[in-house]
């Protein structure tokens, strides 16, 4: 089931272009030649999941688990919107956020590795502080 | 800015297919289809009896591209050659450490990406996710700006 899920997103990351750092940044690059392809890319995946979630949360659980895992948060603070910053200056310098870094690993470069190793380090980090 | 409706066209559909993996990973097992949480969690705490699922996506997740590679680029991808499926990174090994330490800090952090905020937190009108998503959306366009029409760098 898991695979299937994560075949369709790899799928939807190259049929799309979100594997290709250049057009990402080409998005993100509102001064310069202004590429919009990456705002159908998140919009059609928000609309679809809004009304997929909705479609799934009739069922009081999922089909091949005990119950949905949802976080339950709903308060603002430091560390959700200082790591959302930090991943912002992340993104903006490579324009691979870890979906398309990773889905991109059979087209391993040096530093798309050097990257990968180096988000790891930080997952391990962001644990102890 | 050039609208090129081949390129809108590949996103909207590739969107959907993320939305319907997203769906499809809640309607069966009850999970939020986040990247940095699934690999994230795999690697940093390798959660007894939770690591299944989370291997078979990721290798879901890999073969993904692989298979329109397989196919010459043919099933709609925009490059539309399979060469260019996966592009080339923005920068450098040591542009790449650095921006892949904050990516790994700041989702590490902030409990997601684009994947997990963007896609499924969004879709769950999350305050939480929605504030994050603007945060690292703009910050991450402030950043471009600076490193291509400030600093004028190649990336």
């Amino acid at each position: 089931m898991a695979y299937i899920a994560g075949l369709l997103f790899g799928l939807g990351l190259a049929i799309s272009g979100m594997t290709d750092p250049a057009r990402v940044l080409g998005f993100l690059d509102v001064a310069g030649d202004w590429d919009p392809t990456l705002m159908f890319v998140l919009g059609g995946a928000v609309v679809t999941n809004f009304f997929g979630y909705r479609l799934a949360m009739r069922r009081p659980n999922p089909l091949f688990a005990s119950a949905f895992q949802l976080p339950t948060r709903r308060d603002l603070d430091g560390r959700l919107l200082g790591g959302a910053a930090l991943f912002g200056v992340g993104w903006g310098l490579s324009g691979y956020c870890p979906g398309p870094a990773f889905a991109s690993v059979s087209g391993l470069t040096l530093p798309l590795a050097a990257m990968l190793a180096a988000m790891v380090v930080g997952w391990f980090i962001a644990r102890r502080v | 800015m050039t609208v090129d409706m081949t390129a809108s066209l590949h996103g909207l559909i590739g969107g959907v297919l993320i939305g319907l993996s997203a769906t499809w990973l809640m309607i069966t097992l009850g999970r939020i289809a986040g990247i940095s949480g699934i690999l994230g969690t795999l690697i940093t705490a390798r959660p007894k009896g939770d690591s299944g699922w989370r291997l078979a996506f990721l290798l879901g997740l890999l073969s993904g591209p692989a298979v329109v590679i397989l196919a010459g680029g043919g099933l709609g991808n925009v490059a539309g050659q399979a060469g260019a499926v996966i592009g080339a990174p923005a920068g450098g090994v040591a542009t790449m450490l650095v921006a892949g330490l904050l990516v790994g800090v700041g989702t590490g952090i902030g409990s997601g990406c684009t994947s997990g905020h963007g896609v499924c937190g969004l879709a769950r009108l999350s305050p939480r996710s929605m504030a994050a998503t603007l945060v690292f959306l703009a910050v991450a366009v402030v950043t471009v700006f600076v490193v291509r029409h400030v600093m004028g760098g190649g990336a």
